[in-house]
């Protein structure tokens, strides 16, 4: 299955410029990422995971090169133009939830689509079926203080796809989370990947990136090593199949 | 993707009010210095504008194209120091003459109306009552603002054959003539009889009631209008008072010439024409001149002077309200820097966090203004209940007030909402 890739960066450089010392935080990234991707970011560090995945996310421009976006040319587009492809083809989850706290779950699960000129009212069903995909279809009132971090974790995924994504930016999902919650997280990351998704994550743990069909490994601003993950891919495979059967079944 | 204004105006406004709602307390805080600017504008200028009002009223019944001169008791000092009281007739103030040559030199008038006015008691059959008799012409009641309620005024007949006729004013009519018409009953003025033909009312009295500083009994417009030459004929041009066991008589001609100019232009060349005239033939300076036109100015002067004023005190307390808010708006927003970040995040443009912020401030300045405007109006209410004064309550103070307090959000909030959406979303996120 060969079609447009979904991310490509060609010589991707980042400079931070301080005045007296330059930061080279990206060198030359050369990257694709197809469609239905699931790819793990690894590296030390201060290796540049961090700047990649906030460039990857249209929160910063890259210094030099190009980067495409779903066949778009983004790198240097206007502030105003990064907000709307952020509202529109990118969803985010972050290592410490991000949610907003005056906002109840399904509330903050509808914020995307509030910059986008859409209701509560009009998309409620949409927002409530994202909370139940995620098991937290009786929570739905519940402020992000009344929630484990796991919870609060599963909130920030349903608001991540409820603008249906071109792709899903997880930088440490699970960082702040014990090994159990992390797993389950990690879980609806699969189920989430096997239904279609692309996902690019940035993370730390051998066992996160285990998951990942693909794991970069990045090293003072370079890919150090690119590699695929068979195992995990055939796993997909199988779940993927298992997926489809239940669909026909249906 | 075209925004859709009002829904999304709607939603932001709910989105302000919700984020205000969470902090209801500091929220009230900041509302009370624009509450306060507001209703210390309304209700001041409601105070003013009343005060100003009544001096005004009062004024403009005197006829702005009238000039109002009027005798002044002045006696040269060496005559009232050595002489013996009792013999001596003061003699003072303007007289027929007066009238006449006035009429005849100076431009631009158009009538005189001159005025005797005598105090008197009035009876008819046992009943007395105090009263103010007036000598005067036809022309009283156009010139002066008489309603007949009654009969008839005064005519150039009764001028000219001296009758013995009077109107009188409907109080006096009350007090007089329990229950009875009035009309052609014969009232006894010291020696002399007089038929009533007319009642009247003298123009601003329809609600008044007597005040303090009237004598009891006596209410404020107890008055008899009687032709002027009827006047002279049977009570001659000396007035005697007895007060203090000894004999006051004074010589006065006419007490009062209201001169009526063809329009209140010709009012401002005349003023020292007339000056000069009278000046030709008074020595002493036993008269004074009213000129309602100038008056009328100088309370239109003052009230502006304290407009200005008010402005000014008002302009200063919204100011600082509008300082209290940006300040609590600057704290606001470093509060909520990671909700910055995550709205810039998930879609929101740098416009979306400036109006969300914006929006946040209106509320509160124009919720603050609301209730500036309900407060403002009710308390002249009190100060009227409470002080007794009169206040008016004007639609463009409240537009005004509301107006400022509305702009005072727009100005104060600009510069949090801009220092919210200039920051940084990746600095955002990171901020704890
Ligand atoms: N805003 C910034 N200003 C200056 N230097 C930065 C900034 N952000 C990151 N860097 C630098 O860029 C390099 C890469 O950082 P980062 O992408 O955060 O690494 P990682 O996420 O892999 O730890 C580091 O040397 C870091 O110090
Ligand atoms: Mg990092």
């Amino acid at each position: 299955m060969k079609s447009q890739p979904i991310i490509q960066l060609e010589g991707l450089t980042k400079t931070y410029d301080l005045g007296e010392v330059q930061v080279h935080a990206l060198r030359g990234l050369n990257i694709t990422i197809d469609p239905g991707s699931y790819v793990a970011i690894m590296g030390a560090s201060g290796s540049g995971k961090s700047t990649l995945l906030n460039i990857l996310g249209c929160l910063d421009r890259p210094t030099g090169g190009r980067y495409w976006l779903g066949g778009d040319d983004v790198s240097t587009l206007e502030d105003d133009a990064l907000s709307i492809i952020r509202g529109q083809r990118l969803g985010f989850i972050f290592q410490s939830y991000n949610l907003i706290d005056q906002l109840t779950v399904v509330e903050n699960i509808h914020v995307p689509l509030f910059y986008q000129g859409r209701d509560l009212e009009q998309c409620w069903d949409q927002c409530v079926q994202l909370a139940g995909l995620v098991g937290l279809g009786d929570r739905l009132d519940h402020r992000p203080k009344q929630l484990s971090g796991g919870q609060q974790q599963r909130v920030a995924i349903a608001r991540s796809l409820v603008n249906d994504p071109l792709l899903i930016l997880a930088d440490e999902p699970t960082g702040n989370l014990d090994s159990q919650t992390g797993r389950e997280v990690l879980e609806v990351l699969g189920r989430l990947n096997a239904a279609g998704k692309t996902i690019v994550l940035v993370t730390h743990g051998e066992e996160v990136a285990a998951r990942a069909h693909r794991v970069i490994r990045m090293k003072d601003g370079l890919v150090d090593r690119d590699e695929l993950n068979r195992k995990s891919v055939a796993a997909a495979a199988h779940v993927a199949t298992a997926h489809a059967d239940a669909a026909a079944a249906r | 993707m075209k925004p859709i204004i009002p829904i999304a105006f709607v939603r932001i406004v709910q989105l302000g009010v919700k984020s205000l709602l969470l902090h209801k307390m500091r929220s009230a805080l900041t509302m009370l210095g624009i509450i306060f600017g507001v209703c210390s504008v309304i209700a001041m200028l409601a105070i003013g504008e009343g005060a100003s009002h009544e001096a005004q009223e009062a004024i403009k019944k005197l006829g702005s194209s009238n000039v109002i001169i009027r005798s002044v008791k002045r006696t040269p000092e060496n005559n009232s120091a050595g002489q013996s009281k009792r013999s001596f007739v003061a003699e003072y103030g303007l007289t027929y003459r007066d009238a006449a040559r006035l009429q005849a030199t100076i431009p631009g008038i158009r009538r005189v109306l001159p005025l005797r006015i005598m105090r008197d008691d009035v009876r008819f059959s046992t009943i007395s009552h105090p009263c103010q008799i007036i000598g005067t012409h036809p022309l009283y009641p156009e010139i002066n603002g008489l309603d007949l309620l009654a009969g008839r005024f005064l005519t150039e007949t009764d001028e000219t054959y001296q009758n013995n006729i009077c109107a009188i004013t409907l109080s006096l009519a009350e007090s007089l003539f329990t229950g009875q018409n009035p009309l052609e009953q014969e009232v006894k003025i010291g020696p002399n009889y007089f038929r009533v033909v007319g009642i009247v009312r003298e123009r601003g009295t329809e609600q008044k009631r007597p005040q303090s500083g009237a004598t009891e009994g006596q209410t404020i417009d107890a008055n008899v209008y009687i032709p002027l030459s009827s006047a002279r004929s049977r009570f001659g041009d000396v007035i005697f008072r007895r007060s203090a066991g000894s004999f006051e008589a004074e010589k006065v001609e006419l007490h009062q010439l209201t001169l009526q100019f063809e329009n209140p232009d010709s009012v401002e060349t005349a003023v020292p024409l007339i000056q000069r005239a009278l000046e030709r033939f008074h020595t002493l300076k036993d008269y004074e001149l009213v000129v309602p036109l100038e008056l009328l100015r100088q309370a239109e002067r003052t009230k502006r002077i304290f407009n200005v004023v008010l402005g000014s005190i008002a302009a200063i307390s919204l100011l600082v309200g509008g300082i209290g808010i940006m300040n609590i708006m600057l704290a606001t927003v470093t509060e909520r820097t990671r909700e910055i970040g995550i709205r810039r995040a998930l879609g929101a443009k740098k416009q979306d966090i400036t109006t969300q912020f914006l929006v946040e401030t209106v509320v509160l300045s124009v919720g603050g203004g609301l209730i500036g405007v309900l407060v403002g109006v009710t308390a002249p209410l009190l100060v009227e209940q409470i002080a007794g004064m009169k206040t008016i309550i004007t639609w463009w103070s409240v537009v005004i007030a509301f107006g400022i307090s509305a702009l005072v959000g727009v100005v104060f909030g600009l510069y949090p909402a801009r220092r919210a959406a200039g920051l940084d979303p990746i600095e955002a996120l990171r901020h704890t």
